[in-house]
């Protein structure tokens, strides 16, 4: 047989336990003495706590312990700053973090303010609904750009203003270019995004065991080895003493990764402190306030180009709501800072961004982590600059995405990652005149769409770009064994919430020692398996924990053919890897499988050469330079219903490139899932709060997660440009689906609407119904209209 | 998100129902399919001391044909009211109604009586038991009544029921010769509440003259809402696209009272109302065309 | 509760969902939303699928309930739908699938001997189920698959974007257990 696997669309190891329903999930950790916990949270978004009474509560049958911030004494302190501002000149940054109950001040809606353990979750809530919070209201600060303004009410009363952060960076002399253009157009952008909404809610489950003296918390994270040290720190324990499992879990997105959310400091401690096991599962409800999420931007934006559409520049102003905290640093708005490039060609680029502190729940990344927002911003920019040219949309790109011959291409700005922004590789051309082909945008604009639009139908075409940076460091390790039953055993330190990393790792490692996949076995998640490590996010899974993977595979390798050399006193070069054998190449009967191998690797008493290590085994690390860039392009052909505007989206087409693929099925998987999620932001999901920061649909009822029936076929095609910067010549794939969904909305929408509104331009998403009629009809006026801010 | 504590009754009849409902008076809920009312007592906004379950009581489940009627048991699962081929041959608005209630699981487990005794401004159910001028039975220990249903929904959430009353059964009037019927709804997904829907159900003679145009709206109002303007406009008129037309934007502007919400303004409803009125009159004439066609050829 | 008498307690105010994974220890059935919408914790009850957040336990004494541990054989076979997700790359976290399985398997049985099923049909059976990883198109491939296979391979046949098989793949990965 052949042990080809890397590459191969190999069927997922993990699924059989999750299709009976036996995989394990943080919730489905149980102990018979298991304390079960609620969260008392604000019901106000901006206010000063008089009183916090937990008399009732504590007096309640079956409740346990009752707890405010006054009860944590010494523990209760501001959470860490995740990822520090990067060195960026004269950064500006006002560093504030959530803290694990509230204290004096609820900043947002659902912060929480007191907890409650009790003998079941049910009794939990019977509690919570005795607790008396005595909240003297404060004016919040909601809308973006008002909370911007020098006389908003404060979030943080000892900072100047709500301003988080400030942030510029610039390429060439804008100025000049714009002063050279033959046009500049310009825009306001407004680019909201909503909840991730991962199906399993968070959730941690802790147990200190005072036998082995050791604490062990399942955790719903993305990140299990920096909450274990994190967690080590806070609660006084050596590192070894705290155990963290990220089992299953059911989707993550990223807000998962965010750390030290409250219930992570709190129900560790509590377990050690009551000497009982300690349950906290989110609720739907409180997801929406406990949970970080992305959201609005609003940016001022111009492009100057010259007669033939290049482009000469671009000049981009944006608040960026951070939420009442910000404890993952500037991320997100740096991602949409550097992302909005883009394909092109960017002579000169001035960028400027205000964070800002506002009375809503906090802003992390989720998929995107930031980037459709720049993506949206320039996007639109060409498309304004295309009309203004009367050129089409894929003729304005055309002129000016990079060419094969412009890698490596120098942006000359500080990524998230900290290093300067440095695209590896990529074939823009191809993939734009792939997408184009594939929708057929050339008859469409000349046939189809002029017969549909003189039938009265509304049906447009978009068709946009994207990068995405992809695989940052700061590293992933690995460790490869091989035992003695020939079983390999790979270990990592990165989480996984559903990527498919028990497969494609698999698939990396068996390529290497050349056995079957299903012979591979994976461990993610878990501290005691493997020390060190960072997290799944940035896309980055595959790319560093994979090729750390692939270099403990290859000095396993090395070591099966030293020790087979040996053996067979065969050089290395004369031996081979396969079918889970190790042979002399063209003498069959000088082979022996890996099992056999790897107990000669385990030496008995008096057969140790002293120096060796025993096993064949390794452990290997790998830190990129920096990012490695991804790609694509998604066109899209939609139906507006003339008289309801409902929109269908009657043809999908992408084409990314994410480097060399690991296995076919689960990237295809990964981009599907990524513009199903980029349809619901684009169209379907919004987290509508009111002027007050209530949030008006904190329920899977009126928060509009798109189903099987709005999600049309989505025809994807790959092209594989390696990148040079790993040995896998892989990039990251996670986000990629999501981030130009909102851009190829408005830009399809806006063509389908044409008839109706020539000069119709749409600069904001999510759009939906409603609004694309608003849109065409104008806002009107009629009593009791809508709700909802912004 | 538990639900408050509370004391299940398990009814073992009709009788037993009654009688708890009238020891616990106001307390007291009765239990139908709850894919209604168990949410609400998840997210505790509902937290009745006492819940009478009826799903034990075989009799208040079934469909059946007696005289002019359709009768359907207020426990029928509406899953099985949309299978009902009874009701596909006598009371086809039902049938073509069902499947835009929220999705298969739910219909699974939710009843025919419960979605209209829950009066629901954006249910499908109560809109069309106006379209069909539905008879709705109800029983308490003082005795039994029927009420029309343009008599049954009072206001939000509120209907005709006193709180010792439960309805045991829906009485369909029979499509007759000459009917046409058609339900139409926009939502945000298959399966939402509706931005707006439209229940009509009209009959014309043998000459094409409307007899009867009853057009219910749902979620532009505290409760469904029976167009009066189209029933001015069309009864006696042979319909047209222009009469259909003026009869819609009538509805629109004159009938209903509807609110903005985060998925809809009110003026957005206002249109979708309009749209959807002449939309399903538009297929229920047609329908009704047929109908009588068929009828003089029999 | 999956062909066998099953005893527990339960407060009447329990939620079947409750109920069945932490009295009966049978996790398999998932809590996504407990307000009915998400469709992770649906399960059958007397053979139709029902969403067991909306359901007290109390109000299932006597019924046959069916849940997602019910459904592969005794020796650990996949059931045929079970092996069309699998085949089709129909589940990433996972975490959604068993209440996808549930809803499907009555409307897999019902329309076991018609024809094959359009993608409007197949879309339509999976609307009251939320998943946030796959975009729903693997299922969708799935679902045509199962349907292929309940069917005894008569009917249509699979879409193309099926995966290879590796042998025997069960229980081969890990993520660290209680």
């Amino acid at each position: 047989m052949s042990t080809r696997v890397f590459g191969e669309p190999i069927r997922r190891l993990e699924d059989p336990r999750l299709l009976k329903g036996k995989a394990l999930f943080v919730d489905d950790v149980d102990f018979p003495d298991l304390l079960h916990v609620a969260f008392v949270r604000s019901s106000f978004a901006h206010g000063k706590i008089r009183s916090v009474d937990v008399d009732a509560a504590r007096a309640r049958d079956g409740v346990v312990a009752v707890m405010t911030a006054e009860d944590l004494g010494d523990y209760w302190s501001p959470g860490p700053l995740l990822v520090p501002p990067p060195p960026i000149k004269d950064i500006e940054f006002n560093n504030r973090t959530q803290v694990p109950l509230a204290k004096g001040k609820v900043r947002h809606v659902g912060e929480p303010v007191a907890i409650i353990v009790a003998e079941s979750r049910y009794l939990a809530e019977d509690a919570r609904d005795d607790v008396f919070v005595d909240i003297e209201p404060l004016d919040p600060a909601v809308d973006l750009e008002a909370s911007a303004a020098a006389d908003a009410p404060k979030v943080h009363d000892d900072l100047a203003s709500n301003v988080a952060a400030r942030v510029r960076q610039d390429k060439g002399d804008y100025e000049k270019a714009k002063a050279a253009a033959a046009h500049v157009v310009s825009g306001r952008f407004f680019y909201d995004h909503g909840a991730s909404a991962p199906m399993e809610n968070r959730g941690i489950v802790a147990r200190w065991d005072d036998r082995s003296d050791r604490l062990t918390v399942w955790d719903t994270t993305q990140a299990p080895i920096p909450l274990r040290s994190g967690l080590a720190g806070l609660l006084g324990l050596a590192e070894a003493q705290v155990r963290v499992v990220a089992p299953f879990i059911g989707g993550g997105f990223g807000p998962k990764i965010m750390m030290f959310y409250p219930d992570e400091v709190l129900i560790p401690w509590l377990a050690l402190k009551l000497g009982r096991p300690v349950k906290w599962i989110e609720d739907r409800e409180e997801s929406f306030f406990s949970t970080t999420q992305e959201r609005s931007q609003i940016h001022h934006a111009e492009m100057a180009i010259d007669e033939e559409g290049r482009i000469l520049g671009v000049k981009d102003h944006f608040l960026h709501d951070t939420g009442a905290y910000a404890p993952y640093g500037l991320t997100v708005p740096i991602n949409s800072q550097c992302t909005l490039l883009g394909c092109y060609r960017v002579p000169a680029y001035s960028s400027s961004f205000e964070a800002i502190y506002t009375n809503l729940p906090i802003v992390t990344p989720f998929r995107g982590a930031g980037r459709q927002h720049g993506v949206f911003v320039m996007e639109r920019l060409l498309d304004l600059a295309a009309a203004k040219l009367g050129i089409d949309p894929v003729g304005i790109r055309r002129r000016n995405v990079l060419t094969p011959e412009e890698f490596p291409h120098k942006h000359g700005l500080i990524y998230q990652d900290f290093t300067e922004l440095e695209y590896d590789s990529g074939n823009y051309p191809e993939a734009l005149e792939k997408a184009a082909t594939e929708i057929g945008f050339a008859t469409f604009r000349s046939n189809e769409q002029p017969q549909m639009r003189a039938d009265g139908r509304l049906v447009g075409i978009g068709l946009v770009t994207y990068v995405e940076g992809t695989g940052i460091g700061p590293y992933e390790g690995a460790r490869v064994t091989l035992e003695s039953d020939g079983t390999v055993n790979v270990a990592t330190g990165v989480g996984t919430q559903g990527q498919g990393h028990f497969t494609s790792f698999a698939q990396v490692v068996a390529e290497q020692l050349g056995v079957e996949v299903a012979k591979v076995r994976v461990t993610t998640g878990d501290t005691d398996q493997f020390h060190w490590g960072t997290g799944t996010f940035a896309s980055r899974g595959a790319v560093v924990a994979g090729n750390a993977c692939h270099a403990a595979a290859l000095e396993v390798r090395r070591k099966i053919l030293d020790l087979a050399s040996q053996q067979f006193e065969a050089a290395v070069e004369d031996l081979e890897l396969l079918d889970g054998e190790v042979r002399v190449k063209g003498v069959p009967d000088r082979a022996m499988t890996l099992g056999e191998l790897a107990v000669l690797a385990n030496p008995m008493r008096g057969a140790v050469i002293p120096g060796t290590e025993p096993g064949l085994e390794s452990s290997r690390y790998f830190g990129p330079d920096r990012g490695t860039t991804a790609s694509g392009v998604h066109a899209m052909i939609v139906e507006v219903d003339p008289a309801t505007f409902e929109v269908e989206i009657k043809r999908y087409v992408v084409v990314h490139d994410c480097g060399i693929v690991i296995n076919p099925l689960i990237l295809e998987g990964q981009i599907v899932g990524g513009v199903a999620q980029g349809i619901g932001n684009a169209f379907y999901e919004k987290l509508a709060f009111d002027e007050d920061g209530q949030l008006l649909n904190a329920s899977f009822m009126d928060y509009l997660l798109p189903t099987s029936t709005d999600v049309p076929k989505i025809e994807s095609h790959h092209i594989e440009t390696p990148s040079p910067l790993n040995p896998l010549g892989v990039k990251g794939a996670g986000e990629a689906g999501a981030i130009p969904v909102g851009a190829l909305f408005a830009q399809a929408i806006e063509d389908a609407l044409r008839p109706l509104v020539p000069d119709l331009t749409i600069a904001e998403i999510p759009l939906s119904p409603d609004r694309l009629f608003e849109l065409v009809h104008g806002t009107g006026s009629d009593e009791n209209s809508g709700g909802g801010s912004q | 998100m538990k639900p408050c504590s509370f004391e299940y009754v398990k009814a073992e009849s009709l009788e037993h129902a009654l009688a708890v409902l009238v020891e616990h008076g106001d307390e007291a809920k009765i239990l139908a399919g709850g894919q209604s009312l168990v949410p609400a007592m998840n997210f505790r906004l509902a937290q009745p001391a006492v819940l009478v379950d009826l799903n034990g009581v075989g009799a208040l489940s079934g469909i059946e044909r007696v005289d002019g009627m359709v009768q359907v048991g207020a426990m029928t699962r509406q899953r099985s009211a949309e299978r009902s081929s009874v009701l596909s041959a006598h009371v086809p608005l039902v049938t073509e109604t069902m499947p835009f209630i929220a999705h298969a699981q739910i219909r699974n487990r939710g009843t025919f009586g419960g979605s209209i005794a829950h009066a629901d401004p954006s249910a499908e159910l109560p809109a069309i038991s106006v379209a069909l001028s539905a008879t709705l039975q109800v029983t308490s220990s003082r005795g039994s009544r029927s009420i029309a249903a343009s008599d049954f929904y009072v206001d939000l959430l509120t209907t005709a029921l006193e709180a010792d009353e439960i309805l045991v059964r829906v009485d369909l009037p029979i499509a007759v010769p000459g009917s046409g019927f058609a339900f139409a709804e926009v939502s945000r997904r298959h399966g939402d509440y509706a931005l707006v829907g439209v229940a009509a159900s009209v009959q014309c003679d043998a000459s094409g003259v409307c007899q009867q145009a009853r057009v219910s709206l749902l979620s532009v109002g505290p409760g469904p809402v029976l167009s009066t303007s189209c029933a001015a406009a069309l009864i006696g008129e042979r319909p047209t696209t222009r009469t259909i037309a003026d009869a819609a934007a009538a509805t629109a502007s004159d009938d209903i009272d509807p609110e903005g919400d985060i998925h809809a303004s009110a003026r957005f409803r206002r249109h979708l109302a309009r749209v959807l009125v002449e939309r399903t009159l538009t297929r229920a004439f047609a329908r009704a065309a047929v109908s009588a066609g068929a009828a003089e050829q029999a | 509760m999956n062909g066998r008498a099953r005893r527990g307690s339960a407060e009447s105010r329990h939620l079947l969902s409750d109920f069945l994974r932490h009295e009966l220890g049978l996790t398999g059935t998932h809590v996504g939303c407990e307000h009915g919408v998400c469709g992770a914790c649906t399960v059958l009850i007397n053979g139709e699928a029902v969403r067991s957040c909306l359901v007290f336990a109390v109000q299932c004494e006597g019924a046959e309930v069916t849940t997602v541990e019910g459904l592969a054989a005794e020796d650990g076979e996949l059931h045929p739908l079970q092996e069309a997700f699998q085949a089709a790359h129909a589940l990433q976290c996972g975490f959604c699938t068993p209440g996808f399985l549930m809803s499907l398997l009555p409307f897999l049985e019902e329309r076991r001997d018609s024809g094959a099923l359009t993608d409007d049909e197949i879309r339509d059976a999976l609307g009251g189920n939320l998943c946030r990883c796959t975009g729903y198109q693997n299922i969708v491939e799935a679902v045509r698959l199962a349907h292929t296979k309940m069917s005894g391979g008569a009917g249509n046949s699979a879409g193309n974007s099926v995966g290879t098989s590796t042998g025997n793949s069960a229980g081969t990965c890990a993520a660290e257990g209680a």
